[in-house]
């Protein structure tokens, strides 16, 4: 013990659910003014450790110190009257109420007679986000904010209650490059006044960046904690999964043989009944990965629909192999050759309380070996799904669990295993990475490059231009429901970034 | 807490329909919801009963003997067993349509519809049974009975079937829709058999009833006098279709296809399936259930129709109930159908001894119950409240204070 106690400490904390030790003996200190990054992959237990410390979760096992005296908390009142603060991922936010009444939400100040009093709570919250550099209007309604505002409305309500520690849950996920700059810019103003801030994230570039030292935990363990300097990003991907992770993919030049796509001019609504995609071509070849990259919203999500079979286009034409496909339906896509790798598989990919078996047979359940005469042939799914369970590692279930019982990167896999089995000529897959930790983001790249070698178009729709650099042979930028050009996977993230806003015209929202 | 993969398992579910829910609340409670559900309806109409200032244990007993259930117990013999063989005749009487209706509801909720429908469909059946079984009265007895029950079958699927296609077609509700179909069927049936209708029995034009099933479509009586209106084989028919109910839904390409819109829509579609045909489909099956139900009534022991009956009949309503206590499944369905037959017949006039429980008030009794199950099944948080609470108190005493949140899966 030094005579400046730690900010915070947890001692030997352990979280057991029934039979699944979500923390196990983890021990953690917060020192104060320094930013510490809790690293881990999903299911590490790093929201369970802060749910404890935010008394969401009592712990099994363990104490927590704060400023040196045992602290027991049970809510989160308690957790605010101890100074701490939590920013969560999802916004805790009423959407039509402004800055200022949503941080007094919850201990609003009044007059005598009940009257809410804003003017003070204004002048303080205004205060405030001068200190930090926060740059909030606290007049401004919530709804007319960017992410990044309302993030650091979050921050400001924190602070406004009195927060010492500052708890952020993944806080970068929502946010656009420039949005992260403005966060470390104010996480670094925060710990130079003294505020101590645990930095939740599974992004080793943003621990090397912002941490002072870093906690790595890995199913339900601390692995150990250490300080940022001489780290890297391999030996943190180490330490998160156990293993060397190859960051960079090996990849061998890709051989394209014959167009299997080819769409033409194609024209498709979106719900609301206007134009996302406007008079698009293009083509993917066989034995190729063409990205399409873009800001989320112009006109992929409708374009991957079209030729999935899954929306009608207004005109144009979808032909995999030479067959029109175009507003056949998801069927006719599937018989032609089309699997696809939805982008959210709790919505589309997955039936979560399907069993992994009935999941993985939702392709080809109709096929003759799985089904005869309308009656399913329950030995030959689950036996097809055992061997595709061991196939493509998944982990965590057996073939008659449900398909929630597993961690996201296993879930993942599942989805993939199923696309592949269906024997594609042309694979999308549309954010096949969204929410994943490094461990399965490479499995995934792996298995789609080792698909391109075998033959199969790719086409891979991603937001993250990292992933389009690295995975793609030709990168198709989309802008506004147009393909704004393409650029070879050598071009700069300044190159693509440029086309991805529409020639740097117009602002990333 | 926000990691995508490891919240909490409700929110991680992302629970799209009724379905879904319902599937994560039987992996939570299992047998024992339904079970704590149904003693916690008996236990307040239990105060029901005090506060009339009757004996709710005595009034209780009396109810399960009027039941006839006590013929399962060795010691009851002489007149009590021939009494309450009488009685358990009329408690599996009512269970068999009530299989049937609770599968209609049940079946649909698997598909994540909710089919209100069961009392229309099931009015179409008894109607399209009526008229068939009253004609054609030369035919062979099998062939006569295997008729008029696909009929009544078929009858009930069309009528389903409008609500299934008006939701495919038009997004129309069809909560709304088999409520409608319910008026429709039944004023149709008032009308048909009313007095001058063109169905009813030209032989009594003072009495608004139909003409009476011949012979050859009775379904034969295998326990207990035919004259007493004893038990007939439509009990068998009625546990074969929930047989046939269990192999559809687990073990055919439809079964899975409804499981599969019913949990996740979405990803139905994206699999391929058409969301909007499975919706017709699903509402047609439910609709030969509660229509057999209605042919299995007239041929079994109706055998006529009066506007009356068709006016006061609730057993429609009764299906919801049923399928919600049975939690949708094949065997709940049939234990639900017992506990309501064996009330119905149980606190009826005919058996229950005034100087212990008033016999009307005593069917009283049995709404109230029926009341009570849907409500607190409707909000089963209660019993998986409680539930969890005497888990906690159970664990309590070994370890430190229980946390509510459910193990992350």
């Amino acid at each position: 013990m030094t005579a400046d106690p730690a900010a915070l400490e947890l001692r030997g904390i352990t979280k057991r659910f029934g039979a699944v030790v979500a923390n196990d003996g983890v021990d953690f200190d917060l020192r104060r003014g320094e930013v510490h990054a809790l690293l881990g992959e999903n299911g590490a237990g790093k929201s369970t450790l802060m749910s404890i410390l935010y008394g969401l979760y009592t712990p099994t096992e363990g104490e927590i110190l704060v400023n040196g005296e045992p602290v027991r908390i049970g809510s989160p009142s308690d957790a605010i009257a101890l100074g701490i603060g939590m920013v969560h991922q999802h916004f805790m936010l009423v959407p039509v109420m402004t800055v200022t009444e949503n941080i007094v939400l919850g201990n609003e100040p009044a007059h005598a007679a009940g009257v809410l009093d804003l003017r003070e709570a204004s002048n303080r919250v205004r205060e405030l986000s001068d200190r930090y550099g926060l740059a909030v209007d606290p007049g401004a309604v919530i709804e007319d904010t960017t992410v990044g505002m309302q993030q650091r409305v979050e921050i400001l309500r924190a602070l406004y209650r009195g927060a010492q520690i500052l708890v952020l849950d993944e806080p970068t996920a929502v946010l656009t490059a420039q949005e992260v700059a403005d966060l470390f810019r104010v996480l670094r103003t925060l710990r130079e006044s003294g505020t101590s801030i645990i930095f939740i994230t599974h992004k080793l570039n943003e621990v090397l960046e912002i941490a002072d030292r870093v906690t790595v935990l890995r199913r339900g363990k601390r692995v150990d904690t250490v300080p940022i300097e001489g780290q890297t990003e391999q030996t943190l991907a180490r330490m998160m999964v156990g293993r060397d992770v190859l960051l960079d993919l090996d990849k061998t030049p890709a051989k394209p043989a014959e167009p299997v796509l080819r769409v033409r001019d194609l024209d498709v609504r979106d719900d609301r009944d206007l134009e996302a995609v406007r008079g698009v071509s293009f083509e993917v070849r066989g034995g190729e990965i063409v990205a399409l990259a873009g800001v989320d919203g112009n006109g992929q999500q409708e374009l991957v629909d079209a030729i999935a079979g899954l929306r009608e286009p207004e005109s144009g034409s979808i032909t995999i192999d030479g067959v029109e496909i175009a507003g056949r339906g998801v069927r006719a896509a599937t018989d032609a050759g089309v699997a696809h790798i939805a982008q959210d598989r709790h919505q589309r990919g997955l039936i979560l309380p399907f069993t992994l078996a009935e999941n993985l047979a939702l392709r080809e359940y109709r096929s003759p070996e799985l089904s005869r005469h309308g009656w399913l042939n329950v030995r030959a799914i689950k036996e097809r799904a055992k061997r595709l369970l061991a196939e493509y590692d998944v982990r965590g279930g057996e073939a008659d669990a449900p398909a929630s019982s597993l961690s996201g990167g296993n879930q993942q896999k599942v989805v993939v295993a199923r696309e592949i089995e269906a024997d594609p000529k042309l694979l999308i897959a549309h954010q096949p990475t969204r929410g994943l930790d490094v461990g399965a983001i490479e499995f995934v790249h792996k298995r789609l490059l080792a698909e391109r070698d075998e033959g199969r178009g790719i086409l891979l729709v991603s937001l993250e231009s990292e992933e389009v650099r690295s995975m793609a042979d030709r990168i198709l930028v989309i802008f506004d429901g147009r393909i704004a050009g393409e650029l070879p996977p050598t071009a700069s993230e300044e190159e693509i970034g440029i086309l991805m806003t529409g020639g740097g015209t117009s602002e990333a929202a | 807490m926000t990691d995508p993969e490891v919240v909490d398992p409700v929110a991680a579910e992302d629970i799209t329909t009724p379905a879904a829910r319902l599937a994560s609340y039987i992996r939570g409670g299992g047998v024992v919801v339904p079970l704590l559900t149904a003693l916690i309806a008996f236990f307040i109409a239990g105060l029901v009963v005090l506060v009339t200032g009757h004996n709710p244990l005595t009034t209780y007993n009396a109810i399960f003997n009027g039941t006839g259930l006590n013929w399962l117990f060795p010691w009851t013999s002489g007149a009590d067993r021939t009494a309450a063989a009488l009685n358990l005749q009329q408690t599996l009487i009512a269970t068999t349509p009530l299989i049937l209706v609770g599968l209609a509801v049940a079946f649909a909720f698997r598909a994540g519809l909710f089919n209100i429908g069961g009392q229309g469909q099931y009015t179409v059946g008894a109607i399209v049974a009526v008229y068939f079984g009253s004609k054609f009265g030369g035919m062979p007895h099998v062939l006569h009975i295997v008729l008029v029950l696909v009929l009544a079958c078929i009858g009930g699927a069309i009528w389903a079937g409008i609500a299934g296609l008006l939701k495919a077609t038009t997004g129309a509700n069809e909560v709304i829709s088999t409520i409608m179909l319910n008026w429709i069927a039944i004023w149709t049936g008032v009308w048909l058999f009313g007095l001058g209708g063109p169905l009813q029995n030209p032989d009594t034009p003072s009495v608004p009833i139909s003409s009476d099933v011949t012979q050859s479509a009775k379904l034969p009586v295998f326990w207990g006098n035919p004259q007493l209106q004893g038990l007939h084989i439509g009990l068998f028919i009625s546990l074969a279709t929930v047989v046939a109910f269990w192999f559809l839904l687990n073990r055919s390409t439809t079964g899975y296809e409804v499981r599969a819109v019913g949990f996740n829509p979405e990803a139905a579609r994206y699999s391929g399936m058409s969301v909007a045909r499975n919706y017709v489909r699903v509402m047609a099956y439910c609709g030969v259930f509660a229509g057999l139900a209605g042919g299995l009534d007239i041929l079994g022991w109706q055998f006529r129709i009066a506007t009356n009956d068709v006016l006061t009949s609730d057993i429609g309503f009764l299906g919801i109930a049923v399928a919600l206590l049975g939690r949708n499944t094949a065997s709940g369905t049939v234990a639900a159908a017992l506990l309501f037959g064996a009330l119905k017949s149980g606190t009826s006039q005919r058996n229950l001894d005034p100087s212990i429980f008033d016999p009307s008030l005593a069917t009283n009794l049995t709404l109230i119950i029926q009341g009570l199950i849907v409500l607190i099944v409707s909000t089963d948080v209660i019993a998986l409240r409680l539930l969890r609470h005497a888990r906690g108190l159970r664990r309590g005493r070994a370890a430190p204070p229980p946390a509510p949140e459910e193990a992350p899966t």
